[in-house]
């Protein structure tokens, strides 16, 4: 607002030279841009850095509960919450399951839609319909999938004579988790294998040729000229791929809300639960500022190694 | 080169795409069964893959006796609203940013990539505060609100590539014929944007039409549900013959996406979107 009050609008015929600009300009700029930062700044950027800070104190839900700096007695708590490390161990095996499947089906996927292949029509459209689906109806199909009685998978195993191996994939011990993952596979693989295709297709022809000519076998050239290639688009995605897993929330909220016994109890669930089902806002809100550390630190050490790697 | 080792390649490369096929497809055949699925074939001891007596009855129930179209009529309400509202307020920053250099600009921008970082829970605990003082809480207008805030970086993102393949001469050109600024951008940059307003709309529709999260937790009154809180409120309600409503309601929920999605994919393909595409 200061920029408005100081900047009288008097230079219309300024120069909007590529160097300098002129006022009119500049007042103009701040004017387009202001009804989309007002709102970033009020409900993006302001929520986070006040939820980063709730992470220190003992804000607890209700109206008109005093809230109290704390410092760091949330984490003290949090290092001694068995149920807190269950959850996070449980994330960190689920995020890292997740990544890493949706990865390498999502490379054979994209190196087969890479190719001369029938049906590879049907293949590219079919890999893209569960991205197009809500979290929710994901949830939800693969519930009827693995449903006990009436399920697509019990059934199937019942068909080949395999009965022994029917069971309550999301009720089970032993089995959600593993379940769960092969959701989050099945749901985040679309996404993956777009952007590896595009990846690949930017890979030049000619240095397959010339690699072909010179006698090279088709691992040989995957491992020394497709692998580079593709090696900045890898990065990226796998990246996002493990910050989205790890924070995410719909699927398994729905698949399974937790359980069976908590086996599938994500650390968002878990932060969830702990915010609006016992009204711990602060102490929820330190597990969130804990996840985002571990991320960072995470994400630190891979692209670390990945940049050593290509130098 | 063709040998005997290529065509076994060749058949290994069938069959790898049959697994994907199969891995793929078959759940979604399994939805749609089920949502076609009379309730004795649901609860029958052996499901069949494909239904002996197809019927819609099911997609009537979800409507009728779930209130998924209720739920369904709420997720319109706060998506169509949501889209008109980023388009608005998107359109004149994605111009600044596009045609000047702004360290504001890459500052947005950066904050895009950082925000993808946090996790929900720092988020909503604040503007679920936030929006209960200023009473807005338990309303559509308070989900419409947050939809745009977290639509707006990659609507941002996308309408300013829109804008880059503007040709500046054009602008130019008219300044040069008399005419105003605010000429230039209703006469020249807008009509010319229509495509780019389009694929943000949609964008912006969908992704509060799939939302799950803040809706669940910012709206707490049953009739103000949008449909993916309403279909995973059905969700607790057991019972095998329920399956089929469910199965039907979550293939309406999907509609809009897929549609979405088509739209996006001949868009890509004719090109137009490149330049949203490459930033």
């Amino acid at each position: 607002m200061t920029t408005l009050a100081e900047r009288p609008d008097v230079d219309r015929a300024g120069k909007p030279g590529r160097g300098g600009r002129s006022r009119s300009d500049r007042t103009m700029i701040y004017l387009l841009l202001l009804p989309s930062l007002l709102p970033i700044l009020v409900l993006s950027v302001f929520p986070l850095l006040r939820g980063m800070y709730l992470g220190f104190t003992d804000a607890r839900a209700g109206r008109n509960v005093e809230v109290t700096f704390t410092g760091l007695e949330n984490y003290r708590e949090l290092l001694g919450d068995e149920l807190f490390w269950n959850s996070f161990k449980i994330g960190l095996l689920w995020a890292f399951g997740v990544t890493v499947l949706q990865f390498v089906l999502a490379l054979g996927l994209a190196l087969l839609l890479n190719q001369q292949l029938r049906f590879r029509g049907v293949a590219r459209v079919l890999a893209v319909v569960p991205w197009a689906m809500p979290p929710v109806v994901v949830g939800i199909l693969w519930k009827l999938v693995y449903h006990p009685d009436a399920g697509l998978l019990n059934e199937f195993f019942h068909r080949v004579g395999a009965d022994g191996l029917r069971t309550n994939w999301l009720g089970d011990f032993g089995t959600a988790l593993p379940a769960v993952i092969i959701v989050g596979v099945w749901a985040g693989m679309p996404q993956t294998t777009v952007v590896l295709l595009a990846g690949l297709q930017g890979v030049a022809r000619e240095l397959h040729e010339a690699a072909a000519v010179d006698g090279a076998s088709a691992w040989h050239r995957f491992r020394h000229v497709t692998l580079p290639a593709l090696t900045p688009v890898i990065v990226a995605i796998t990246s996002l791929d493990f910050i989205w897993n790890f924070n995410s929330f719909g699927l398994v909220y729905v698949l399974t809300a937790g359980g069976p016994g908590g086996k599938t109890m994500l650390p968002m669930l878990f932060a969830y639960e702990e915010a609006f089902r016992y009204g711990n806002y602060g102490y929820a809100a330190a597990l969130g500022n804990v996840m985002v550390v571990i991320i960072v630190a995470l994400l630190a050490v891979y692209l670390r190694r990945r940049l050593r790697e290509a130098n | 080169m063709i040998g005997k080792s290529s065509r076994t390649g060749r058949t290994l490369q069938y069959l790898a795409l049959a697994g994907y096929l199969i891995f793929l497809g078959f759940p979604l055949v399994w939805l749609v069964s089920t949502a076609f699925k009379p309730p004795r074939e649901l609860v029958q001891l052996h499901p069949t893959l494909i239904p002996s007596n197809p019927t819609v009855q099911n997609f009537v129930q979800a409507f009728t006796e779930q209130e998924l179209g209720r739920a369904a009529l709420n997720s319109l309400q706060v998506s169509l609203a949501s889209a008109v509202l980023t388009v608005l307020v998107a359109l004149p920053a994605s111009y600044a940013l596009a045609r000047f250099r702004s360290k504001l600009g890459t500052a947005a921008l950066g904050w895009v990539l950082l925000s993808q970082l946090f996790p929900f829970v720092l988020l909503i605990i604040p503007i679920f505060l936030v929006l209960r003082q200023v009473g807005l809480a338990n309303t559509h207008a308070g989900l419409v609100l947050i939809y745009v805030v977290w639509a707006l970086p990659f609507a941002l993102w996308m309408l300013q590539g829109f804008v880059r393949n503007i040709p500046r001469e054009l602008e130019e050109a008219a300044s040069v014929d008399g005419a105003s600024r605010v000429q230039v951008l209703r006469r020249v940059v807008f009509p010319l944007l229509a495509p780019g307003v389009v694929a943000t709309a949609l964008f912006s529709f969908i992704s509060a039409w799939n939302e799950f999260f803040f809706a669940l937790v910012l709206i707490k009154t049953p009739e103000l549900a949008t449909l993916p809180v309403a279909l995973a409120r059905f969700v607790g309600i057991e019972g095998t013959a329920r399956l089929g409503p469910l199965a039907a309601g979550s293939l309406l929920a999907t509609l809009p996406s897929l549609i979405f999605f088509a739209f996006m994919q001949r868009r890509l393909s004719s090109g137009s979107l490149a330049g949203a595409v490459k930033g």
